[in-house]
């Protein structure tokens, strides 16, 4: 069992928690993504590896709940335990000393963009970094981010808080000034789509996160097939980090969406009986 | 064997062979001639002594005739339900020349059911602790076999297992109605009740390394970790929603037991009308579990059933459940709406021509052939690719050219000192008992190089040698 050792909300849906799992920190690598079951009847959920504490032997994940599983997830806390957290799983980040690089996260990607910026830094690059999001209560660890970046630069959509636009406009601004060696862009699949858009016209290379539906996690099922550059790659084990330039962000996408109607009456079911876990059974 | 009814067993997912009951068994068992050189053992991968279980199985001594069955195999209940015994230990049965072979693998799991139920302690000797510890990766057939060997051997073993079940293909592969879960469960802890520690949750290749396995105090590692990545024809639309590795449609059915949702949380989708592509056992078992999860379902192959490689009985199975089998027919293409979800599957008419290298006649497409088949679920049952997430992370490992691990033959013994591999790994996608094979080898060597010893003895090279020349000859001839 893997016990949660603090559990903080961060909106009504955005959450993080702070899991024990000291062969997973041990190992773990910015880029990474490890894979939890909350009890014997859930599903495996695959979650980026927001910040990791190798002394401590624990590992942070950042959460949006959308559906059943992750607001279940949601309602536990300090000293519930998971019944399985499998991880570090994917590619690490390849980090090192480029020169200036953009960081940046939309919603809950700047969780994992903080490990990857904060490596980027380390080895001593130059580090811009855009926290993005819809509204400010939405806005997630602007203040971490500020303490590894040399520039951070904040928008929000509705302009509750920075600057008000998308998170392409201070890229493209960035782009056009020049002197940009490589960017990070991690968040939803249709922000990742149109950075990469952006950036693919100064030719600054960009790699994004992708986060597709998986089952094991480990390359055994394909699940989490995309087509990037034409060809079919598994986000598993060849990623989850890619050329953003050479994904084609419609089939991510599109596949992303394969299980709505079933997420949907699951939800339902879940809300329906009170959130109560085991409420199906 | 009493059966299931297909039309019943179609809908659920129960077990559709009931098994023997005793007299049924020890009737069968008195059909066997005792061989003074037995045939059978010969054609048995683990090679169990099969005439002396089959005896004590006519006695009446069951816990015997288990006892017997474990000196060889950690596997007795799996392998009596799906090892392909007619190719194997039933297919050289000299009573097979006339009339039905012996229901060898019948009796085997009778054996094996038979013990579970009567709680019997068939267990083997332990010999005393050597002071040596061997790490397994993976627990499938192949590591849960090398696993178990080597602690009755005397040495501490651990498995990792990546998965939160142990049990490798045998619980995400093989469906319930083939291999009930609790059985394979039940096999795995009898290895554990023979001192084997399994570690689930743990992936080897990110978790720990083989290299840090080594330096932490693995004194030799048996690397088992399977098949891997499922492939795909590389046509058109192979990545719209809706379309499936047999792989994935196969784990979130036996694994995560979507057909449960939402009791269980993992979703599936199966819609009316679903195509397998594929003839191989893991095609019938996804065809079988589409079925019994309410679909019409229809099996693309592009051969004739002559060449299917699945093993008859499960093709009857399929057949008798309602299958409708497209025999000697292509996929070309897999054609989406406009939400990007199967809509149809174009097909070709094929004819069988000359022999290609894999021995069966070559299908060649009829021109002009094409035609849809309006179609909400296509699951990709075609085989499977090394899984590079191990081999990658390991120094001095050699791989061959489709990137599975290079072992001696004889031996298993990788390229990387102290590092023995067998199963899919090294085969590619095989059976459970070809793996159980390796298993066995595997810990053989492991034994032999932990004490110091040649990994083959000089009779053993001998042997080797004798059956190299009689196949070159073989080969020479033709």
């Amino acid at each position: 069992m893997y016990k949660i050792l603090d559990k903080v909300d961060y909106s009504d849906d955005v959450y993080m928690q702070v899991i024990e799992a000291p062969a997973v920190a041990a190992a773990c690598q910015p880029g990474q993504f490890i894979v939890l079951r909350i009890h014997e009847e859930g599903e495996r959920i695959p979650l980026t590896i927001a910040d990791f504490d190798r002394e401590a032997g624990t590992i942070t994940i950042v959460v949006q709940a959308v559906g059943k599983s992750t607001r279940h997830l949601q309602k536990l806390g300090k000293g519930d335990s998971l019944a399985n957290f499998i991880g570090p799983l994917g590619m690490p980040s390849e980090i090192e000393n480029v020169g200036t690089v953009i960081c940046a996260g939309g919603g809950v990607g700047v969780a994992p963009v903080y490990p990857i910026a904060r490596a980027l830094k380390e080895a001593g690059n130059k580090v811009i970094s855009i926290v993005a999001a819809r509204n400010e209560s939405l806005l997630l660890w602007e203040d971490k981010m500020r303490e590894i970046s040399d520039e951070l630069i904040v928008t929000t959509d509705d302009g509750s808080c920075g600057r008000h636009c998308l998170v392409t406009e201070p890229l493209k601004e960035l782009c056009e000034a020049g002197g940009i060696d490589l960017i990070y862009a991690i968040g939803p699949g249709i922000m990742m789509k149109f950075c990469c858009k952006t950036t693919e016209e100064y030719n600054v290379k960009t790699i994004v996160s992708l986060n597709s539906i998986m089952v094991d996690g480990t390359g055994m099922c394909g699940a989490c097939r995309v087509t990037v550059g034409g060809e079919t790659k598994f986000v598993c084990v060849d990623g989850p980090e890619f050329d953003g330039h050479q994904v084609d962000f419609d089939v991510l996408m599109s596949r992303q969406r394969q299980y709505l109607s079933q997420e949907k009456e699951s939800l339902d079911l879940y809300v329906e009986c009170g959130g109560d876990k085991r409420c199906m059974t | 064997m009493p059966e299931q009814p297909a039309k019943q067993r179609a809908a659920n997912f129960e077990e559709v062979a009931l098994g023997y009951n005793e007299d049924m068994a020890k009737l069968e068992a008195s059909r066997c001639l005792q061989c003074k050189k037995p045939k059978c053992v010969a054609g048995c991968p683990v090679g169990i002594d099969i005439p002396a279980f089959i005896k004590q199985i006519e006695e009446g001594n069951y816990d015997a005739a288990i006892a017997k069955l474990k000196e060889t195999t950690s596997f007795p209940a799996v392998c009596g339900r799906v090892c392909p015994q007619e190719e194997q230990c039933e297919l050289l049965c000299i009573l097979g020349k006339k009339q039905e072979p012996v229901a060898i693998g019948r009796l085997e799991r009778f054996a094996a059911d038979w013990s579970m139920t009567h709680d019997s302690s068939s267990k083997p000797q332990i010999a005393p602790s050597k002071g040596k510890h061997v790490g397994v990766v993976g627990s499938g057939p192949a590591g849960v076999t090398c696993a178990g060997e080597l602690a009755k051997m005397g040495y501490d073993v651990t498995i990792y297992e990546a998965l939160h079940k142990p049990g490798g293909v045998l619980v995400y592969g093989i469906p319930e109605f083939r291999l009930p879960k609790a059985i394979v469960q039940r096999e795995c802890d009898y290895v554990e009740s023979l001192g084997v520690e399994i570690k689930l949750d743990y992936v080897i290749g990110r978790t720990m390394t083989v290299d840090q396995m080594m330096d932490n105090g693995h004194d030799a590692v048996f690397l088992a970790n399977g098949a891997g990545l499922p492939a795909f024809m590389n046509i058109p639309g192979e990545n719209l929603n809706g379309v499936y590795s047999a792989n994935e449609f196969l784990t979130r059915a036996n694994l995560m037991k979507a057909y449960r949702f939402p009791e269980y949380d993992t979703p599936i989708k199966v819609g009316k009308k679903v195509a397998v592509i594929g003839g191989g056992n893991v095609a019938m078992d996804s065809a079988r579990t589409a079925l019994r999860l309410g679909a019409e379902v229809h099996l693309i192959y592009r051969r004739s059933r002559e060449e299917m490689p699945a093993r008859n009985e499960e093709i009857h199975h399929a057949e008798e459940e309602g299958i409708i089998f497209n025999l000697l027919t292509n996929p070309t293409q897999i054609i989406g709406d406009n939400e990007g979800w199967v809509e149809e599957i174009e097909v070709m008419d094929m004819e069988l021509g000359e022999p290609d290298a894999s021995g069966r006649r070559r299908p060649v497409t009829v021109d002009g052939s094409e035609r849809r088949i309006p179609i909400d679920v296509v699951i990709v049952s075609v085989g499977t690719k090394a899984n590079p997430l191990l081999t990658k992370s390991t120094s001095g490992l050699d791989l061959n050219k489709w990137g599975n691990i290079v072992a001696d033959e004889n031996t298993l013994q990788t390229s990387k000192e102290g590092v023995f591999a067998g199963g899919d790994i090294v085969t590619g996608a095989a059976t459970v008992i070809l793996a159980m094979g390796a298993g066995k080898t595997g810990a053989r060597s492991i034994d032999r190089y932990l004490q110091g010893q040649p990994l083959l003895t000089p009779e053993e090279e001998e042997a080797i040698k004798a059956a190299d020349e009689k196949a070159a000859e073989k080969a020479a001839a033709k």
